[in-house]
Order: structure tokens, then C-alpha cells, then sequence
């Protein structure tokens, strides 16, 4: 594959499968079955690559899912094949971690639409050409139809627990409440049940970025030599600045100029902040395909797990979606996270409790906003060991 | 009463001798969940709790209890009615904007109430007040008048007034002095402590 590197992510998922021969426990699964899709279609030759820890036992009883957040991929603690940096959570995952993989059998599936391994609009479709906007619209419950087929295959009938943070505590409500009886615990970090009017507003200036860039070329870019990596560029930015906290932007960056010692009169990067979110921009489009940011974003804004329960038009309450759950659950937001804000979580908790399954819900102080989850936040790590040590 | 509960706070030890074992309860101001983990462990009981700090909650969630970070001002209006037997409000009273509306809504939410508080009525405390004209600091009100969380100060006459404007029954009643139990005589004198079994008629 002759792609350059910047264009890399478009590439077909031929040489996904041979970066991903860095870790010895990558591993692909063909669903034999259409998977049916929310949106009434269904879609044929479904590949979820995905990433084990640990061994399963005999009692089949100590497997974790953890499901990853938008531009998340497989490699919750392996080295990510392109970029070559330790998996997004190795801190929480791995033997004597929190999710200690000496004692639990740690699943992490690509979601459905994405670009590590997984089918989405990049793959190819049935015709051999690259699907592009012919991808069918997925949602959020979509994503777990895939993980329990992989379940299925895995001989997972029940988790000890499943656990995600953003989107992967999307996933994560979606499957507590339309699979109820295969999970026994629900770990939700920073996370929502419906998803905010503020937050579907910021990603659809994402997507438009991507769409206004000439290289998108109505989605069919795969092979052209051209990707929309400037519009992928600037979507990530503004992604960016909204996981962060004012208290870490000042902190981090301030009004600091970037290696100069005055303003340049010009359009440059002349601030560190500029800089910083550039290179976040850039580099971004290093790893992830433009068209999978469009499908996985749309997918997050219909998320409305009561609506997933009932249909659109009902006029049920949050905590009757709850109705049958029986898994125990605990919550967690962080104070500085404006994307997710603490009033989300709690409405999660109190459903939840409403519906009389057990939860636990606490507010952790942390000063990076939204990324906390992904951060150093000691008590974060004290709450998941402890939540998951009975 | 066996080992587990005997190491608990006096006001606990009564309030988990007299829960029903196996009873759906729900602990608000549930601290780091000692009095939860006794009913779970000794009586069965399906147990939840309100916590306004989040390192108590962490600290339940770490012995496998549930607990929902909130206050006790605010939060108790987002439970179901009847959805408990007990609803248990230990040394939190006092702490609360409006005692009589939280003494409501643990009504509303669980078939009986236990409450227990600190008796501001003892003869040390109105010694205190009498002789050195001072606010009391004491061995269960440790806190200066500018710091203490406690808001509304209340004695055991004053709350039997207020349980019976509401016309709230009394199912049961315990005074404490230190760690001893005491008689019903003069406790608004003798009794640092009260706990109360409220219940609607």
C-alpha cells in the first residue's frame, strides 16, 4: 500500500490487519450471520477486530467488556499499531491494575463503523469497492449488537462487568438495558443517557469541517489519493478543546506564545494553545478515517437510550427504561467535565436507583475535564478496583 | 447483639438492632457505610445510601455497598414514595436547610423512619451555655459555633414537638448516654443522644 502517511487511515483494512501483528492478542471474528441494524437494514460480512488480556476461567464467569469512546480503538493497553503509543488505558488495565488481568478476562472490541479493524464505511462492500457514504447509519445500541455477537463467539453468556467511559458508557447503559440479563455490573464514567443538545451541536460542526474539505469528495475519497484530512484536522480540534478544562488550557498553555518572543502580526501559531491543537489536528488524521468520525458522531447524537428502549414518540421517563435491570452500577462524572456534566450522570443514578437496581454515584474532583476518565485521577482508580473487587 | 454490631456507633448499634432483617433500606448521610455493611452482612437487608461526600462514597463502593453522592436538602425529592421499609437519618438532622421537610420526605420514601440525634437539651451543654455564656463544644458537638456543620440545633423536647405537630406516630425511642442506654426519665436532661422510630398512622 502506497498511501501516504497522512492518508493512512483510509486505507483498506488489509493493512490494519498487518499492523495489527504487533500484538499477539489481536484477533478478528467474521459474524456469520447480516447483522440487523436500528435503521432497518442489515449488513452482510461484519469483521470486529478486537484485543483479549487475561484467560477466560472454566466458570465462564470473569470476563469484562470495555468498550471504547469515539476515536478510541482496540488497544486499551497494547501499543497502537500506527502510532506506536501505549494503549489509551494501560494505567487501568494489566496485571494488578484496577481491571486486573490476572484475574479477569478483559474484552475490547473496535466499534461497529470505525476504522482499526472493524467493518465500517472505509471497509469494502460486498461489491469490492469501499462502502463510503454507502455505509448504513448506525446508532449506539448497533455498536452492541456487534460486541454480543463477539460475545457469543467468545463463549461470554454473562460479563462480570462492562465498563466505558463517553461513548464506550453509551455502549455500556445501551447493552445494561437490552441485554440486562448478560451483564452483572455497569461501570459508567463521564458519560450520559441521552445525549445533550451542546454536544450534538459541537459534532456537527465536526462533521461539517470534514464535509466543507474538497478532498471528502462526497465521502468517495478511499483510493483517490486525496483525503479530507484537512476538515478531519480541524473536527478533531474542536473535538479537542472540549474534552479539555479551562483550568488545564490556563495551566497548560495560558496566553503563551509559541517559540517566539511576540506576536508575528500574521495567521501563524502564534499562541502554544494554536500550536498544540494543530498538532492534535494533524496527527489525528494520522490514525482514523474521516468518513468512520462522520458515521461514529452521527451515531452518538441519536443516542437516546429511552428511545432505544421505547421508540420514537413515547412518552416514558428515563428510569422506566430501567425496568427489569438487575445489574449493580456505578457511576462516576468528574467536576471540571462540561461535555458530560455531573447533572447527566446523576440523572443516570437516580433512574437507576427509581427503577430499584443497586447503583452508587460520586462526582470525583479532577482537573482535566472530560479526558479525567482517561487521566491520572487516583481516585478514579480506587473506585474501579473497588467496584470490581466483589 | 453479636460482634460486627457490637463495634458500632451506640445510635447505630440501636438503630441495626431494630431493623427488620432483610428490610429494603435506605441510609441518607450514610458516612463510609458502616451501619450499611452491618445491615448487609448481619440482617440481609438490601441496603442504599445518600452520601454528600464522594470520598464515603468511594469509600462504600469499595465494600461492594451502593451509594449515590447527593444531599439530603435536595435529593431525597428524586426517590420513589414507599420505595423502602426504613429510611435511616443518623446525626444528619441537625445538618440538614429544613429538618421538618427532610423528617417529610423519609416518610414518603420509606414505610418507617429512624432518626437520631445529638440532644442539644443535655445538662452539660445548657451548663455550658449558663455558666460560660458560651456556645457548647462537646464530646458529640465537637465543632466551634463558625465551623460546625450542624445548623439546627435541636434538644429531644424540641423534636417531640415537632413529631407531634406533624402527626407523626412514635414507634420507638432510645436515649444514650456515652455508650449506655438510659430510662425515658428526664432524658432531655440526661441523654446526649436520642434515637427515634417515626412512622405515619
Amino acid at each position: 500500500m502506497d498511501f501516504p502517511l497522512t492518508s493512512r487511515a483510509s486505507a483498506p483494512n488489509s493493512t490494519r490487519i498487518m499492523a495489527s501483528l504487533f500484538t499477539p492478542n489481536s484477533q478478528t471474528y467474521d459474524l456469520p450471520d447480516p447483522l440487523p441494524l436500528d435503521g432497518g437494514q442489515s449488513l452482510e460480512g461484519v469483521r470486529i477486530a478486537f484485543e483479549t488480556y487475561g484467560a477466560l476461567n472454566d466458570a465462564r464467569d470473569n470476563a469484562i467488556l470495555i468498550c471504547h469512546a469515539t476515536t478510541g480503538d482496540q488497544y486499551v493497553a497494547s501499543p497502537h499499531p500506527i502510532t506506536g503509543k501505549p494503549g489509551w488505558w494501560s494505567k487501568m488495565v494489566g496485571p494488578g491494575k484496577p481491571i486486573d488481568t490476572d484475574r479477569f478476562y478483559v474484552i475490547c472490541p473496535n466499534v461497529l463503523g470505525s476504522c482499526m479493524g472493524t467493518t465500517g464505511p472505509g471497509s469494502l462492500a460486498p461489491d469490492g469497492q469501499p462502502y463510503g457514504l454507502r455505509f448504513p447509519v448506525i446508532t449506539i445500541r448497533d455498536m452492541v449488537r456487534a460486541h454480543m455477537a463477539l460475545l457469543d463467539h467468545l463463549g461470554v453468556e454473562r460479563l462480570y462487568a462492562v465498563v466505558g467511559g463517553s461513548m464506550g458508557g453509551m455502549q455500556a447503559l445501551s447493552l445494561s438495558i437490552h441485554w440486562p440479563e448478560r451483564v452483572a455490573r455497569v461501570l459508567l464514567l463521564a458519560t450520559t443517557a441521552v445525549m445533550p443538545v451542546q454536544n450534538i451541536a459541537f459534532q456537527e460542526v465536526g462533521r461539517q469541517a470534514i464535509m466543507a474539505d474538497p478532498d471528502w469528495q462526497g465521502g468517495a475519497y478511499y483510493g483517490s489519493g486525496r483525503a479530507p484530512d484537512a476538515g478531519l484536522a480541524v473536527a478533531r480540534m474542536a473535538a479537542h478543546i472540549t474534552y479539555l478544562s479551562e483550568e488545564t488550557l490556563s495551566e497548560k498553555f495560558g496566553r503563551r506564545l509559541q517559540d517566539r518572543d511576540a506576536k508575528s502580526f500574521g495567521f501563524g501559531a502564534d499562541f502554544q494553545v494554536e500550536s498544540y491543537l494543530r498538532y492534535q489536528g494533524s496527527s489525528f488524521t494520522g490514525r482514523f478515517d474521516a468518513n468512520s468520525y462522520l458515521y461514529i458522531t452521527r451515531a452518538m447524537s441519536y443516542f437516546d437510550v429511552v428511545d432505544e428502549r421505547f421508540g420514537p414518540g413515547h412518552n416514558a421517563r428515563l428510569s422506566e427504561a430501567f425496568a427489569g435491570v438487575t445489574a449493580r452500577f456505578c457511576v462516576v462524572s468528574f467536576d471540571t467535565d462540561w461535555l458530560y456534566p455531573t447533572a447527566e450522570s446523576r440523572k443516570i443514578a437516580h433512574a437507576v436507583n427509581a427503577a430499584g437496581a443497586p447503583v452508587s454515584f460520586m462526582e470525583l474532583a479532577a482537573p482535566f475535564g472530560h479526558d479525567s476518565f482517561l487521566l491520572d485521577v487516583p481516585a478514579l482508580d480506587r473506585v474501579i478496583t473497588g467496584f470490581l473487587s466483589r | 447483639m453479636n460482634r460486627i454490631m457490637a463495634k458500632l456507633r451506640p445510635d447505630l448499634a440501636v438503630i441495626a438492632g431494630h431493623v427488620a432483617a432483610g428490610a429494603k433500606v435506605l441510609d441518607v448521610g450514610c458516612g463510609d457505610g458502616t451501619l450499611m455493611a452491618a445491615l448487609r452482612d448481619e440482617r440481609g437487608c438490601d441496603v442504599r445510601g445518600l452520601e454528600i461526600d464522594p470520598h464515603n462514597v468511594a469509600e462504600c463502593v469499595g465494600q461492594g455497598l451502593s451509594a449515590i453522592q447527593g444531599d439530603a436538602d435536595t435529593d431525597l425529592a428524586l426517590y420513589p414514595d414507599a420505595s423502602f421499609d426504613y429510611a435511616i437519618l443518623s446525626q444528619t438532622l441537625q445538618t440538614t436547610k429544613r429538618p421538618d421537610m427532610v423528617l417529610e420526605e423519609l416518610l414518603r420514601i420509606g414505610r418507617r423512619a429512624f432518626v437520631s440525634f445529638p440532644n442539644f437539651g443535655h445538662w452539660r451543654v445548657r451548663s455550658d451555655l449558663l455558666w460560660r455564656g458560651r456556645m457548647p463544644v462537646t464530646r458529640l458537638l465537637p465543632v466551634g459555633w463558625y465551623e460546625t456543620p450542624n445548623i439546627h440545633h435541636l434538644t429531644i423536647a424540641d423534636f417531640r414537638d415537632l413529631v407531634a405537630q406533624r402527626g407523626l406516630k412514635v414507634e420507638g425511642a432510645w436515649y444514650l448516654n456515652g455508650d449506655s442506654l438510659i430510662s425515658p426519665a428526664m432524658a432531655n436532661w440526661r441523654a446526649e443522644h436520642a434515637v427515634y422510630l417515626l412512622a405515619r398512622y
